[in-house]
């Protein structure tokens, strides 16, 4: 241990002298876990965490990276976004890691973006967002809005011929951007401004009797209706539950939610909620041989048979992956060799297929929606019948349709305005 | 090769457009698209083939599978965490068999809908009655005109008053969407006025662009809406009364804790969450040894999460808060601290996660009152707060302890001169909130998540009912609660959740600065020294 110290302290020494050359001398390559293990958020971000430590272990099994052994470095951030920032600035400063996993919600994102940037270092993010967003070190391995939300609204369009939409979320970004272009999407195919309905709720709201009797007198117009949920977190379970005993079955009204996968149904009765659909780019009832791998993989690491893998955890999967591909093929841990080389990169997901990097800094996925079973899993009832690119910038809202996203050179711009040929200067 | 697949093709057609055989149309079943797998569906319905409900019902409810080794389609049960499975059309017993040998046939909501409806043709004679108001149910929603001879038919052979009311709704559904003549159909928009619920409007609603019935539909949407308003007004107070049980139930152990003994204690949320998790320990118990005893389970856990959350506030109170009495600064930062504590524990020993804890049968569904749905989970929240009300009422007001405890809060001083023990008060009555607040968690486990995080959430709606209610008087807390309740929910239609809890709030705040004292007001010396 006071070997390591000094080591380290000696490393220190080395970097005043040398600068940037210090890094590669390292006999670990350091690898920051950046997920709340206290808080509200610990409930989702926990797991990941977990994921992450499996990862790395297994690949230190492989014999590492570059010959190197992999060292994770985990930290707190208590759900806190502020502490997020300063969290991501001590992962990058202090433990000069090579990269970072972590974070959950897109304000925890945008308050870590700033860190990132000035101190150049790489974030890969697990989770589904809102798109509008490509920052030149940040990598979005969930889903973009047009990689979920719009392929579930197709698919409620197609098979469940649903006319009347209720838009049902968490009052912040996230479900506010998503409905707006869900809003433009549907608007756009010729659906009425009365027969789409929104509905904000505050965070962990837990008294859904109102609203879940609006969505029932919404729903009795004689014409076929949906919910689409974007409502966060500790929030579902009170409103699966008054669902249910409002009687409110998947067959008169389904709710289609994104942010409710086999974690948050872990806390929940299902028997009710059967026929209520998710749309994910993975669920744990795929079947493949490199899920039943990782589902194997996972029960070992936690000890636990019982325990779900979920949608995140295969973003981790996938992005942690790309960034071991792409540092093996840079023959680098360098963040700005990684960022050019890992562009292009394309690894197996577990959904029986490949996910290959895009220039804007998203992966290509398949997308999925499944059906609530009594067992707290999916079925999968449709899916793409090919990947999809995520799109950074929506092409559903007007201020956003005319930008494109390309970080290799020689454009290196997140938010290319096509119109008038310029970059719109730095995002965010 | 090809020419073996065109006849595979040419073969499957024949089949289906000839009346083909039930065990035929079976086969067809687990392959294929959701629309044609749905006129399988109804084909096999057609046959009248006996085994065709039970095979149709396993579909629905999932549990239909194709062996992988041999295809045979089987139908699954569990017992005893096993998997047993049957063949779906002889019912003769194959054995268990592991997770991966089977695969599942495919069923989503649209197919679900057309197994209702095939099935309840085949189900309207059914002996049992609520398989006949099932099936009258489902014929009301699919509106097949092709079924009106049969629902008409039924409805001659049928004696049970029930059924019959069931099975005219259907008949008048389903003659709207037929090619009846127009006098039966304005018959039927008026039998759906009568009805005058959402269902009716569903039905209604379509209709009001059409040429002949337009004008009757309008009527009887408009006379439908009207009457929906009204009864709005009483689903709302409903509501409100309702939201205003779950705030007395978090608010009351408050109530003591801090309106009697002036204490703020920050760790009151997570007393709640701790009441919450003995429920889940309780019937994670129950689930493993005695299943028959789930009904009781609430009724178990209730005296425990008493006694745990309540021990929990002894301890709070001989541990940290009695040396800090008089320092209200103090008292706060170290019950937040506190609470963090006991959060951080919880997700330590319980994990981070959403922990399940079910709804006894009672507790479960709703019931109509007029228009107005009841669930009976809030139902029986309210009757529960109200007797955790008058129960702590009587303590306080009739027993030996409540006279020592209103003795120690009005003068300290003098009841010790008296004799009382005036700390072991001081830890009976914290232990008596806290214990209190452990009941909360027991129901509020019934309509919320359990999780480290539960307490929170209720932590600032506490507090807010305890100061509007006016501190010190249990009445306060009670007319507190259910006005803010009532209020909230009157106002969330017109302003949404998150502005009606901005507005409470704010009226709140505005109502205070006009009465300090809140509410009920205690007076005397007490409230001066």
């Amino acid at each position: 241990m006071t070997f390591t110290k000094s080591m380290i302290a000696g490393l220190g020494l080395a970097a005043m002298l040398n600068g940037t050359t210090a890094l590669a001398q390292e006999d670990t390559i350091k690898v920051g876990i950046l997920h709340s293990l206290s808080g509200t958020m610990a409930i989702s971000e926990t797991t990941l965490k977990d994921a992450m430590l499996m990862l790395i272990e297994e690949q230190n099994k492989k014999g590492g990276v570059l010959g190197k052994q992999l060292e994770p470095v985990v930290v707190d951030p208590a759900s806190d976004w502020p502490l997020f920032a300063e969290k991501a600035r001590e992962l990058l400063e202090v433990h000069e890691v090579a990269a970072v996993f972590g974070n959950w919600t897109s304000v925890s994102r945008k308050s870590v973006l700033p860190v990132f940037e000035e101190l150049n270092g790489l974030l890969f993010y697990p989770v589904q967002y809102e798109g509008e967003e490509s920052q030149r070190n940040v990598f979005y391995t969930g889903a973009a809005p047009n990689q979920q939300a719009i392929p579930a609204v197709d698919y409620l369009l197609a098979e469940e011929e649903v006319e009347r939409w209720v838009l049902a979320g968490t009052d912040y970004v996230y479900p506010r951007t998503t409905n707006k272009i869900l809003e433009a999407y549907l608007k756009g195919l010729g659906v009425a401004e009365e027969d789409i309905m929104i509905n904000y709720t505050p965070f962990g709201h837990s008294d859904w009797q109102t609203i879940v009797s609006d969505i029932k007198a919404f729903g009795s117009a004689g014409k076929k209706t949906a919910v689409v949920s974007t409502i966060n977190g500790d929030a579902n379970v009170p409103f699966y539950k008054e669902l249910g005993n409002q009687g409110i079955s998947a067959e008169d009204i389904p709710v289609v939610a994104f942010s409710v996968g086999e974690e948050e149904l872990a806390g929940l009765d299902t028997e009710p909620l059967i026929g209520h659909l998710a749309a994910w780019n993975y669920f744990m009832s795929v079947e493949s041989d490199a899920n039943d791998e990782f589902i194997e993989a996972w029960h070992a690491f936690i000890g636990d048979e019982d325990r779900v893998t979920n949608d995140p955890m295969e973003a981790h999967y996938i992005g942690f992956n790309m960034w071991v591909k792409a540092v093996e093929k840079a023959g680098t841990t360098d963040p700005d060799a990684v960022i050019d080389s890992i562009v292009g990169v394309s690894v197996p997901n577990l959904s029986g297929g490949y996910s290959a990097m895009m220039p804007n800094h998203h992966i290509t996925k398949p997308v999925l929606v499944g059906e609530i079973q009594d067992d707290g899993q999916f079925d999968i009832v449709w899916e793409t019948s090919g990947l999809v690119v995520g799109d950074a910038w929506s092409d559903y809202l007007p201020e956003s349709a005319v930008l494109i996203s390309d970080w290799r050179a020689p454009m290196t711009c997140g938010n290319f305005n096509v119109e008038t040929a310029q970059c719109g200067g730095s995002v965010n | 090769m090809l020419f073996r697949a065109l006849i595979a093709c040419l073969l499957l057609l024949a089949s289906l457009a000839q009346a083909a055989t039930f065990e035929e149309l079976a086969a067809q079943l687990p392959e294929g698209k959701f629309d044609d797998r749905a006129k399988v569906v109804e084909a096999i319905a057609g046959t009248g083939n006996p085994a065709a409900v039970p095979l149709l019902e396993a579909l629905a409810e999932g549990d239909l599978q194709t062996l992988k080794a041999d295809d045979r389609l089987i139908r699954v049960t569990k017992e005893n965490k096993k998997t047993i499975a049957y063949d779906a059309l002889s019912g003769e017993r194959i054995g268990e068999i592991g997770r991966r040998d089977g695969r599942k046939v495919k069923v989503n909501n649209g197919l679900r809908r057309t197994i209702r409806a095939a099935l309840s043709v085949l189900t309207l004679r059914d002996p049992n009655p609520f398989k006949r108001i099932e099936a009258a149910e489902a014929a009301f929603k699919s509106a097949d005109a092709e079924q009106l001879p049969a629902l008409k038919a039924a409805l001659e052979a049928e004696e049970n008053p029930t059924v019959m009311a069931a099975l005219t709704t259907a008949i008048a559904a389903t003659t709207l969407s037929s090619g009846e003549p127009t006098q039966a159909k304005l018959e039927a928009i008026s039998l759906m006025r009568e009805q005058g619920d959402q269902q009716a409007l569903s039905v209604l609603a379509p209709l009001m662009e059409n040429e002949e019935l337009g004008e009757a539909a309008t009527e009887a949407v408009a006379a439908i809406e009207r009457s929906q308003a009204l009864w709005g007004i009483g689903q709302n107070v409903w509501y409100g009364l309702s939201l205003g049980s779950v705030l007395l139930l978090a608010a009351i152990g408050l109530a003591i804790t801090f309106g009697v003994m002036g204490v703020i204690n920050m760790a009151h949320g997570e007393l709640v969450m701790i009441g919450a998790y003995t429920t889940f320990a309780v019937q994670e118990v129950i689930r493993n040894s005695a299943p028959e005893l789930f009904g009781y389970s609430l009724l178990i856990a209730a005296p425990l999460a008493f006694l745990v959350a309540g021990l929990t506030g002894v301890g709070i109170e001989r541990g940290v808060v009695r040396f800090l009495y008089g320092r209200p600064l103090e008292t706060l930062l170290a019950t937040w601290g506190i609470s963090l504590i006991l959060q951080q524990t919880v997700r330590s020993i319980f994990g981070p996660n959403n922990r399940e804890v079910g709804n006894p049968d009672w507790m479960s569904g709703a019931f109509e009152l007029g228009q107005i749905t009841i669930t009976y989970n809030r139902l029986w929240i309210l009757i529960f707060a109200l007797i955790v009300f008058f129960g702590l009422l009587m303590v306080l007001k009739r027993t030996p302890l409540g006279l020592q405890m209103r003795a120690v809060t009005q003068n300290r001083a003098m009841a010790a001169n008296m004799g009382i023990r005036t700390g072991w008060v001081d830890a009976m009555t914290f232990g008596l909130g806290a214990g209190i607040a452990g009941l909360a968690g027991v129901a509020l486990s019934q309509i919320d998540n359990v999780s480290p995080n539960l307490g929170q959430s209720y932590i600032v709606d506490s507090f807010m009912v305890v100061v509007f209610g006016g501190a010190g008087n249990l009445w306060g807390a009670l007319a507190g609660a259910f006005s803010l309740g009532i209020a909230n929910k009157f106002l969330e239609p017109y302003t949404g959740a998150v502005l009606a809890k901005i507005l409470v709030l704010v009226a709140i705040i505005l109502f205070i600065q006009k009465r300090p004292r809140g509410l009920f007001a205690v007076r005397g010396r007490a409230v001066e020294a």
